[in-house]
């Protein structure tokens, strides 16, 4: 069970967003990179974010460039699972191979600040504040051996190759 | 029941029967890193305990994001970069060689391949009939030692082409409109399948620049059918025994199918801040600029010099435009020399950069001032892109930038050719 607050945005959030090309120099040195997470979408974030809290999106959170980077800082950040309407595809599996899960669900009706606790294994989403019970897509089978795992390097590290 | 190119592919590399919906594990025929994401995976690949390239031969290592370094951390980056590929034996591409998806567009991808690599826009490749796609360090790493990985067998999207650009559009103009049709997440997870007689009469550099923005439109892939085009090409690079027809069964199933009429296109423009934001040149006309770029993995090549050169002929720059071009590869480079196109463009007030990624991401070189604008012939335009999120970034083709860099705003090339 997983439990924390919800940091909503909108659609279309870019990787550019999340961690933007100008900090490039600094991606040998992730904790300072994780200083500018989502920055350039809402600069007090990275100062409001606790361990376990959740990011609560809309449609292509994570479009653009392959950098894992990105879902890397935010799990950095303490993000302990990502909700949104759509994610684009490399962010979706990038984040998986981190062992950060990503759940697909009509985040509409999860107000900024709201109180969320999550079942991963039920598939569900209590909105403790509003009181709102919401139900998120499956994760497909081969990734959710790759989330168990706690992503892709310590699979392959268990497994020396994918078993899937 | 036929095959899609994707499916096709996937079965040949997975020696299962792949269908759109599938998960395989295919064999992968070329692996590379750029030096952004190249240190994450190698620290990924040696903590996986792998220890050995499975093909190094077909593994390739590319420092072109930041050429030179600006930055000593960037330096030390590109250590990491060089003594992985000592230590490994992969292909090491180092400054000055160029961008990694013309690189490997003129010497590496063969039709048929599948292409994996830590950049999004090595869909790229699928100009020649490669199913290339871009993923995250971690599978790179994985997929690199195993020489192998999964996919979800994508659905496909079938572009129907036909007819011919008019003067002053180009392959740009034709994937922008693409873009806007689909949205930014329209083809998620999807292949951009193009096919039709409009294809025929495209260069494989149009359909490089129309694959790599395939990516724009949510993509796994964007790729074509190589044929007679795609084998000129390899045999003028040398590499014709890498050649082999890739075409889709007739009877393939599609998931959508859309027609375009290249005849009846316009010069189209990406507004901030989203590439799905089109609209035509014609009708931005008067939105100032502050800097245009030409170059990148989307139009850095031969011929988007040669369109610029010819606009720009014997012309000055607008004097508050800034003018910056990076050809894309090394040899690109040395042709736009013999050919004069760089005296063109330095005598019109061009700033030109060594061959790399410039300043497309807004890594060094050419990042905005608040409030600037820059029309760039690079493929995304996002906010904080080109190094500062209060700057704006409009995308088009080589021939709109040049004359917007002649008129200082954003202008329909056909006004000034």
């Amino acid at each position: 069970m997983l439990r924390g607050k919800a940091f909503t945005f909108g659609d279309g959030i870019s990787t550019d967003h999340i961690i933007p090309g100008r900090h490039a120099h600094l991606r040998s040195n992730l904790p300072e990179l994780a200083k500018h997470v989502l920055e350039d979408a809402d600069p007090t974030f990275v100062s409001r974010v606790s361990e376990g809290d959740f990011i609560v999106a809309g449609n292509n959170f994570g479009l653009g460039s392959s950098r894992e980077h990105a879902p890397l800082v935010i799990k950095m950040a303490g993000v302990s699972a990502i909700l949104a309407k759509s994610v684009a595809r490399i962010f979706f599996r990038n984040a998986i191979n981190l062992g950060l899960p990503v759940l697909l669900c009509d985040t509409d009706g999860i107000n900024d600040g709201d109180e969320l606790e999550i079942d991963l294994s039920a598939g569900t989403v209590r909105d403790i504040t509003t009181g709102q019970k919401l139900t998120f897509g499956k994760i497909p089978q081969v990734m959710l051996r790759i989330l168990d795992a706690g992503g892709l390097i310590p699979y392959i590290k268990e497994h020396g190759d994918f078993k899937l | 029941m036929g095959k899609t190119l994707s499916e096709k592919i996937l079965s040949a590399k997975s020696g299962n029967n792949a269908r759109a919906g599938d998960i395989v594990i295919a064999s992968v025929d070329l692996s590379f890193v750029q030096d952004t994401t190249g240190p994450l995976t190698v620290m990924q690949f040696y903590e996986s305990d792998l220890k050995k390239l499975a093909n190094p031969e077909r593994t390739a290592v590319f420092i072109d994001h930041a050429v030179p370094s600006p930055t000593r951390t960037l330096s030390n980056d590109h250590l990491v970069l060089r003594q992985f590929a000592g230590e490994t034996g992969a292909i090491m591409s180092d400054i000055g060689e160029g961008v990694c998806h013309q690189l490997v567009a003129e010497s590496l991808a063969r039709p048929g391949d599948v292409i994996v690599a830590s950049d999004s826009h090595t869909v790229t490749a699928g100009g020649l009939g490669a199913f290339a796609t871009g993923m995250g360090s971690s599978d790179v790493a994985v997929a690199m030692g195993l020489g192998k990985t999964w996919f979800r067998v994508p659905e496909s999207i079938r572009i129907t082409v036909a007819g011919q650009f008019q003067i002053g559009v180009s392959a740009k103009d034709l994937i922008l409109h693409i873009i806007g049709q689909l949205g930014a997440d329209g083809a998620t997870y999807k292949v951009l399948e193009f096919s039709g007689d409009g294809i025929k009469g495209m260069t494989m550099s149009q359909r490089f620049t129309v694959a790599n923005m395939a990516v724009e439109a949510g993509a796994k892939v964007g790729i074509f059918p190589s044929d007679e085009v795609t084998k000129a090409y390899l045999v003028d690079q040398g590499r014709g025994k890498d050649y082999q027809p890739v075409i889709p069964d007739a009877d393939a199933v599609y998931e959508q199918m859309m027609r375009i009429a290249l005849d009846v296109l316009e010069p189209t423009v990406a507004r901030p801040h989203t590439v799905d934001n089109v609209a035509l040149a014609r009708e931005l006309k008067g939105t100032k600029i502050q800097q245009v770029l030409i170059g990148t993995c989307t139009n850095g090549r031969l011929d988007d010099l040669e369109i610029t050169a010819r606009i720009l002929k014997g012309k000055k720059c607008h004097a508050g435009t800034r003018f910056i071009v990076a050809p894309a590869s090394r040899q690109i480079y040395l042709h736009s020399l013999e050919r004069g196109y760089f005296q063109t463009l330095v005598e019109a007030g061009a700033t030109i950069l060594p061959p790399g990624c410039g300043p497309c991401l807004g890594l060094h070189q050419g990042a905005l001032g608040d409030g600037e604008a820059c029309l760039s012939t690079s493929n995304r335009n996002f906010k904080g892109r080109m190094g500062n999120p209060k700057a704006f970034v409009y995308l088009g083709s080589p021939a709109t930038a040049a004359a917007t860099a002649l008129t200082g705003e954003i202008t329909d090339p056909r006004e000034v050719m």
